[in-house]
């Protein structure tokens, strides 16, 4: 038996799982696993991407309803599942209000609908396992819900196999109990790992609970703690631990309390320390050391919000109107607004005498969330002369978004690569940290950058924003799509990339950051069909303006 | 009924329940936005106030329940129906969850009775419930846009007037506003943001020792709640007198020229937008004097509270708000350590 039998024990306690990957047979025998380890008759509910408030949390039972059987309420499918576990496919996709309003149900183990007339609290002591199969930076489950569930896993990577009996382990879980030093030792080794969050040591307590369950006893060994590091607390790393353990900072004038960690507590934490290091990922090692970012430790903004609506806008409420022509009818509004007038109305044998003046629609908000990306060259040539000045004109640019409310990406490129280093966001404090802490040097892969430009525009506008793209260069180009050496193949690439975003009709600028005015640039911006604005003569304020004006 | 976390038992974060209990002395101190990093308890400790406060004298029978002691506030229907019979509530702390649908924000026909009497009735909506008490929003900055125009419109009046379904309803919704979210999954927007009074950042304790005792602490609570509640008992019923002698405190806290003074330069120096942070600045350090059993304000008071009161009114630098803290402190530091 794999973690899921951890979950099988105890999954409101510990919220669930993330499994990473793409489909196969690894994720169908854990899931299978799952199922048959969960007591028999629990409920097990598959949650569609697309799923409406109404179903998810519940509503006016309308079929009743209209019976004539008075307000009758329809519990949600996270209600509906209480006890049991709900199963989200491409959660990397997942609408942020359906995942906050999982994370809330997780939360507070219950359901309060206030919703088409209704109050009601349901218990929805949940577990949600979430199939995260995103790919690319910008794909990534909602941070506030990955938070809420024990373990991330991929299928795939050997697991440690655990013994025992389900059952007995339920029976016997709220007997356990945890010796202090593994408290500590937990807490120690998740500050020592650079977790943030309180829950993750939370989790690892209640993964170690069920662990020690699991094997029929009432206390938590070392043993049950070091898989609860290696499983909850590794993935979740963010630092490698200082090399040697911190001695603690002498205090003479402070008298020991309870609180502190007792002699010998030091043992225990290099124990579970030394399991959850096992567990790190290699390449998580790798990029730590290198003092990289690891893109995936649930840090991230979410991709260009996918609202529950698609393309069509958000609902702002409704309003009278007519329902045909593609508009939605607001069902239970339209009765709400016959219903005064039925002793006054003709029935003609129904039960409801409805006149078109009655008739409701969903008022829609329509889309108009642009998002603005900017494409920000990094070559030596770049950052000998002008990476400062172009940062900002960025930032400024950046302050402009935030009046107007819109979302802002980053991409780099710089070398042979073009880096999304910040996903479409409208957290801008982030961005001006992304953008300060961006490198300089080496080639100009133009043509690499505006790829990934014109790719992230394109995953935009099926999502139903607006994109923009600014581009900051000098124009040099020298490294082409193949990521080879070479001006003239580089400059060809390039132009080639800038006509696709011409032909998709982007609103694009391309600003010139060169010491004199470049030809090279001038013709990537007419080949953008973009607007071109040499930075000597621009001034970052009047860049600003420009973006505003709609470029 | 579940028993709740105890207020007193919150390890750390002592800026957000400072706020809180500010909030419960002087409602007009206007709100409390708690902002930061996830799993840190805000949301805990807003539903544990819930528990902890006073019972407050309520009108019988009325929906809104309106205060007995201010009948010219008192909502149409009590007038109407001339109620003056005083009962003992509980301040309503109630929840705006998320999904949450206008109908039941604001208040709309009562469908049972129109669908099975015939009736034309207004059933109240969480604005109702929420007068004179609390109003929570857990992610507030995930909140649909009309949901949040709605709140700004009745928070700025202390009024929520209902044009719907034939129905023409006003009634009173004077309630603290208590937001909570993590601004990495959105900005709030500015206007709501000035809705708020106090804002507070709420980080992870880094000290280890805090964090051991915040987690076993809630680790104590999930497995024996009643215990837990049990164990902090005294300390929740101390905590609530002295909320309640804060309040009978208040009205005659004094506060002396020179520290108007002191507030009235942190404001210029720092470049606040009106009024409205000065005002809150005051009421906010009168309530922490009140608090702590001082009978005046000191200055001392104004300086443990400007940063909650002044943080989110700073001219904005839309790039910089992480340092807007920074800029309070230093703020103080140059005007009043010299």
């Amino acid at each position: 038996m794999s973690a899921a039998a951890l979950l099988a024990v105890d999954p409101a306690g510990l919220g669930g799982a993330v499994l990473r990957g793409p489909p196969g047979p690894a994720r169908d025998r854990w899931l299978d696993e799952l199922r048959a380890l969960l007591p028999h008759g629990v409920p097990f509910r598959r949650i569609p991407l697309g799923i409406g408030d109404d179903r998810l949390l519940g509503g006016l039972d309308l079929g009743a309803t209209l019976l004539g059987h008075g307000v009758r309420a329809q519990r949600g499918v996270l209600a509906e599942a209480d006890g049991g576990v709900v199963l989200l496919a491409s959660a990397e996709r997942l609408p942020a209000h359906t995942a906050a309003s999982i994370a809330g149900a997780l939360e507070a183990g219950e359901i309060r609908m206030e919703r088409d007339g209704i109050t009601r609290r349901d218990p929805a002591r949940i577990a949600a396992i979430l199939f995260d199969e995103g790919i690319g930076p910008d794909e990534s489950v909602p941070p506030s819900l990955l938070d809420r569930l024990a373990f991330r896993l991929d299928p795939r990577e050997p697991a440690p196999e655990l013994e025992g009996d389900v059952l007995a382990a339920r029976a016997l879980l709220p007997r356990v109990s945890v010796p202090a030093e593994l408290v500590e030792a937990l807490c120690q080794t998740a500050a020592a790992l650079g977790i943030d969050s309180l829950r993750a040591p939370l989790f690892a307590l209640r993964a170690a609970r069920a662990a020690a369950a699991l094997a029929g006893r009432t206390m938590v060994d070392a043993d049950d703690a070091a898989l609860a590091g290696r499983l909850v607390l590794a993935p979740r790393a963010t630092a490698l631990p200082a090399p040697p353990p911190e001695p603690p900072p002498p205090e003479p004038d402070q008298a020991p309390s309870e609180d502190e960690p007792e002699p010998g507590a030091g043992t225990m934490d290099d124990i579970v320390l030394q399991a959850a290091l096992a567990a790190l990922p290699p390449d998580l090692l790798a990029r730590l050391a290198g003092g990289g970012r690891d893109t995936r430790t649930g840090n991230q903004g979410r991709s260009g919000v996918l609202r529950r609506q698609g393309t069509r806008g958000r609902p702002a409420g409704v309003r009278p109107g007519d329902p045909r022509g593609g508009n939605r009818l607001a069902l239970l509004d339209t009765i709400r607004a016959a219903l005064p007038f039925q002793r006054l109305r003709e029935h003609h044998g129904l039960a409801l005498a409805i006149r078109p003046g009655d008739l409701r629609i969903v008022r829609r908000q329509p889309r108009t969330e642009s998002t603005t990306i900017f494409l920000v060259d990094a070559s030596g040539s770049q950052a000998l002369g002008r990476l400062a000045e172009a940062k900002g004109a960025v930032q400024l640019l950046l302050a402009d978004c935030y009046v107007r409310r819109d979302q802002v990406a980053l991409i780099a490129f710089r070398g042979r690569t073009a880096e999304l280093v910040l996903p479409p966001t409208r957290a801008l404090a982030r961005a001006k940290r992304s953008l300060a802490g961006l490198p300089g040097g080496g080639g100009t892969p133009l043509a690499l950058g505006l790829d990934a430009g014109f790719a992230l525009a394109d995953s935009i506008r099926r999502r139903g924003g607006t994109p923009a793209i600014v581009v900051l260069t000098d124009g040099s180009a020298n490294v082409g799509r193949d990521g080879q050496g070479g001006r003239p193949a580089a400059e060809r690439d390039a132009e080639a990339a800038a006509r696709q975003i011409r032909a998709a009709g982007y609103r694009a600028l391309l600003v010139d950051s060169s010491m004199r005015p470049a030809p090279a640039a001038r013709r990537i911006a007419e080949a953008m069909g973009g607007r071109y604005v040499p930075l000597p003569f621009a001034g970052a304020s009047a860049i600003s303006g420009l973006v505003r004006s709609g470029a | 009924m579940r028993e709740t976390f105890p207020f007193s038992a919150i390890a750390g974060q002592e800026e957000m329940k400072r706020a809180l209990l500010i909030a419960a002395v002087d409602p007009s101190v206007g709100g409390v936005l708690a902002f930061g990093d996830r799993g840190t308890g805000k949301s805990t400790a807003v539903r544990a106030l819930a528990a902890l406060l006073p019972p407050m004298q309520a009108i019988a029978g009325c929906r809104y329940h309106c205060d007995p002691a201010q009948p010219d506030a008192a909502c149409d229907e009590c007038r109407a129906a001339g109620r003056s019979e005083a009962t003992s509530a509980r301040v309503p702390v109630v929840d705006l969850p998320l999904g949450a649908t206008e109908d039941r924000v604001v208040g709309a026909l009562d469908l049972e009775r129109a669908l099975v009497r015939g009736e034309k009735a207004f059933e109240p909506g969480l604005l109702a419930r929420a007068n004179r008490g609390f109003l929570y929003i857990d992610e507030v900055n995930l909140l649909e846009d009309h949901l949040v125009d709605l709140l700004i419109d009745v928070a700025a009046s202390g009024e929520n007037v209902v044009e719907r379904e034939g129905l023409s309803v006003r009634h009173p919704a004077r309630f603290v506003l208590v937001g909570s979210g993590n601004p990495e999954e959105g900005e709030l927007r500015p206007q709501l943001l000035d809705r708020f009074g106090l804002s507070v950042e709420v980080r992870t304790p880094e000290d280890i020792a805090t964090r051991i005792l915040i987690v076993r602490r809630r680790d104590q609570f999930d497995r024996d709640p009643a215990g837990v509640a049990a164990e902090w008992r005294a300390a929740e019923d101390g905590l609530r007198d002295s909320i309640v002698a804060a309040r009978s405190r208040i009205g005659g806290v004094e506060v002396p020229d020179d520290v108007l003074e002191d507030a009235a330069k942190l404001c210029l120096r720092l470049g606040t937008d009106g009024l409205r942070g000065e005002l809150t600045l005051m009421r906010a350090a009168r309530a922490l004097a009140a608090l702590s059993g001082a009978d005046r304000v000191e200055r001392a008071h104004v300086v443990q509270i400007a940063p909650s009161a002044l943080r989110h009114r700073l001219r904005r630098d839309p790039l910089d708000d992480a340092v807007s803290t920074t800029r309070v402190s230093r703020a103080v530091e140059e005007l009043f350590t010299a």
